[in-house]
């Protein structure tokens, strides 16, 4: 095992872990945040540049600091090795500069965004970006492409992670998406607007850390923070596939499924195409209680912390438990 | 005269033809390095010779060859980087153009020092011909046993083959040439792990730039010592230097490291001054992507020495009055040359080479160029310099590749020293656009207290 300090808090990891993973090991403030690292993907990371940390003792045996500030998601930890995150005031100046590079081609048109409350930039932009805008041009701009019937790519807010990419090349057999071109207009391609038709092409909406990928079906069908998401699973017949969603409901509708997610918005599990686009019904599902949203988050906003249970609530007896329980929590805090 | 190296016998009618080149004494390294030294003792000679890497970060070549892993039963590969695409550098290319036997000698004792059975040459896709002379060099050296099963009776098979790029100034970069040569789009890789351990394919692989691989030829003839003894302190050998911009006599000059910038710049042997008469207002000594100087900071360093073409002298100051060797794309501007113009143009030209992976860099240069555009056309601000400071401090050291920072240095430099000439961008934008700011004060003496208060 290695021992790793991250900002003064010691732990100990296996080796071959990344700096990213070992802070998230300690949890809290001192993770770093990452755009584009994507723990399930093989590969992914080090292009976004915002999990920049800055190593002030290499290792036990070469104490040297690192010359530059280094990714921490595709930096393995050494023995002994020391790392500042927000202790470092370079770490946060390069973190400031890079979440304003990641905007300046990115419209702030959030409030007629479908990603806006579940959005990673948005988050990003608020913990670390400045309120004003120093970029005086017009934004890149594409018009809206359809990757099949359920999937629509709007590339004017892609910030060019590759996750999206990555799911297409191991989650999915058949590889019909890319880059296309390079620098400041690359572009997520599906070759010439291909449809993407795959069991788990769906996939690619939940990984899109903006709303670059988006899911047809629920598309400006409703504000996330207006729906209220449960935990269900049901028995999939895909072999890939375990079942196991996130349901967001509207009043008495599923609006949307999406593959569960853990706190750094990654997916626990991939799911397929039928159980995201088709099983829109409860009675597809067996619910198992209310999801644990962060109270940081605009979904928690009006969560079950309401006297009059939902519609959805009301028939089943696992949501009002957990709700009444969820109600005391929250009523006593 | 300093002796030549490399270009000893450029001018001999018929040099790019076996024949010629064999009559003049090529091959001979092969066949030293082959009978009478062992892989170690070849990189051993290059290790003393000093050589440095000549394709820009100037890295000791014997070094780079020493940390090649070598585990068992894995194939290795050298790979040479032709990419030559830095604005300024065309050494590469004239060296492949007029005497492509010396490349394909040196890649011949370089692969057998580092036990490649298959090795690659990565020429831009824009140099078709010089691809076509490197491919019949190669036949040539075929014929005559150079090349292929059992070299020289010695058991030692290698294949050289030149893969053309697609013309991206990113794969010029060691990883991103790796990544093209395997076929996929050519994006710079995260490092680590570096080529030595993992390279092309996987397997362990050392990039060379075509003339560290050419150099290697004279360190074999005549040991690495004697090469040694070339140059000036850490900067041995000779190096070539591809003059430009407003020179009497433009072109590629091999050069011993250590020459004096004014023996360079103005004797007849090399560039021969200034054309028209004209007087030099600033420099770029190593390529685009080094910063840029004005003359008398130059000509000069801060301690009022005498500069010397290099590795040392030219850093001498650091990025705050000092520049680097680079490739050796050596720009003079003279007294009429727009420095606002010419910024936004290298600025230009990098944010349309960005690869656009990582985003300080895709993003970070178009606005660069945006803003550089705007200065140039006389729609500028005054607080655009500070901004251009701020972004290009952004980009550097935070990018995947030093793509980024050859982004950023080129503008940094040219607004620390230029910026009374960008200011009058902005005061006198009308002005601006019609006419140049001119040499101003360029070319005055330094004035050492006066820099100090």
């Amino acid at each position: 095992m290695f021992k790793v300090t991250i900002d003064g808090i010691p732990v100990e990891v296996e080796p071959g872990t990344s700096i990213l993973n070992a802070a998230r090991q300690i949890g809290g403030d001192i993770v770093p945040p990452a755009m584009c690292y994507y723990s399930k993907l093989e590969g992914s990371g080090g292009k976004c540049r915002t999990c920049l940390v800055q190593v002030s003792k290499g290792s036990e045996k070469d104490p040297r600091p690192m010359p530059k500030l280094v990714a921490s998601c595709r930096t393995t930890v050494m023995d002994g090795m020391e790392v500042k995150n927000i202790t470092s005031p370079e770490v946060i100046e390069a973190r400031k500069g890079v979440v304003e590079m990641l905007l300046i081609n990115h419209p702030l048109d959030c409030p007629v965004c479908d990603q806006a409350g579940e959005c990673h930039l948005q988050d990003l932009g608020f913990e670390h970006g400045s309120a004003k805008t120093r970029y005086e041009f017009d934004r890149r701009k594409f018009e809206r492409i359809d990757i099949g019937d359920k999937i629509q790519l709007h590339m004017t807010r892609c910030i060019l992670c590759y996750r999206c990419v990555f799911t297409a090349d191991q989650i999915t057999d058949r590889r019909v998406h890319g880059i296309l071109n390079r620098g400041d207009h690359s572009e997520i391609s599906t070759y010439i607007q291909q449809a993407v038709d795959n069991d788990f092409s769906g996939n690619v909406i939940d990984v899109c850390p903006v709303g670059a990928l988006t899911d047809k079906t629920f598309r400006f069908k409703n504000r996330v923070w207006f729906t209220k998401p449960v935990e269900a699973h049901r028995d999939c017949d895909h072999e890939k596939c375990n079942g196991k969603v996130t349901l967001w409901y509207k009043g008495e509708d599923v609006i949307r499924v999406t593959a569960r997610k853990d706190v750094y918005g990654e997916v626990e599990e991939f799911i397929c195409n039928t159980c995201r686009f088709d099983k829109k019904k409860t009675a597809d599902w067996v619910i198992e209680g209310p999801r644990k949203v962060s109270n940081q988050s605009v979904i928690s906003s009006n969560h079950y912390d309401t006297l009059k249970p939902l519609p959805v609530v009301k028939t089943n007896p696992l949501l009002q438990e957990a709700n009444k329980d969820q109600f005391e929590r929250e009523t006593r805090l | 005269m300093g002796r030549k190296l490399l270009l000893e016998h450029i001018n001999v009618p018929g040099i790019n033809t076996y024949d010629v080149y064999r009559s003049k004494g090529g091959y001979t390294a092969v066949e030293k390095a082959m009978k009478t030294l062992t892989p170690e003792e070849i990189v051993e000679e290059v290790k003393k010779s000093g050589l440095r890497g000549r394709g820009g970060a100037g890295f000791p070549t014997g070094m780079k060859w020493s940390f090649l892993a070598k585990p068992e039963g894995v194939a290795r590969y050298l790979v040479c980087n032709a990419d030559e695409s830095e604005p300024g550098t065309f050494k590469d290319r004239y060296l492949m153009t007029y005497i492509p036997h010396l490349l394909i000698e040196g890649m011949i004792v370089a692969s057998f020092a580092l036990g490649a059975n298959t090795s690659y040459i990565y020429v831009r896709g824009e140099m078709m011909p010089q691809i076509r002379i490197l491919e019949r060099a190669i036949a040539e050296a075929k014929n005559a046993g150079f090349l292929g099963k059992n070299i020289l009776g010695t058991g030692y098979d290698l294949e050289l083959y030149v893969q053309p790029g697609g013309g991206a100034y990113i794969c010029g970069e060691e990883t991103a040439l790796l990544e093209s040569l395997e076929g996929k789009r050519g994006n710079p890789r995260i490092k680590p792990p570096f080529p030595a351990i993992a390279g092309l394919y996987g397997c362990p692989t050392v990039v060379n730039n075509v003339e560290s691989i050419a150099a290697v030829v004279p360190i074999i003839n005549d040991g690495g010592d004697e090469y040694a003894k070339l140059g000036i302190g850490r900067s041995t050998g000779t190096k070539l230097i591809s003059a430009g911009g407003n020179l009497k006599k433009p072109g590629v000059y091999e050069i011993d490291l250590g020459l004096p910038v004014e023996e360079f710049l103005y004797s007849d042997e090399y560039c021969g001054g200034i054309a028209n008469g004209k007087r030099l207002k600033a420099v770029v000594a190593g390529g685009s992507s080094v910063p840029i100087l004005p003359a008398n900071l130059f000509m000069k360093t801060i301690n009022n020495e005498p500069r010397l073409m290099s590795y040392e002298s030219l850093a001498d100051g650091g990025f705050v009055s000092g520049t680097m060797m680079g490739s050796g794309g050596f720009i003079a501007y003279d007294e009429d040359q727009c420095i606002v113009r010419n910024t936004w143009n290298f600025a230009r030209f990098y944010s349309h080479e960005s690869c656009g992976q990582c985003s300080p860099c895709r993003e970070g240069t178009g606005w660069m160029e945006k803003v550089l555009h705007r200065l140039e056309n006389g729609h500028g601000k005054m607080s655009d310099m500070d901004l251009l400071v701020d972004v290009s401090k952004k980009i550097e050291g935070n990018t995947i590749c030093p793509l980024g920072d050859a982004a950023a240095w080129p503008v940094a430099s040219a607004i620390r020293h230029f910026r009374d000439e960008f200011e009058w961008h902005v005061t006198n934008a009308a002005t601006a656009v019609r006419r140049n700011y001119g040499i101003a004060h360029y070319a005055d003496p330094l004035i050492i207290a006066e820099k100090a208060g």
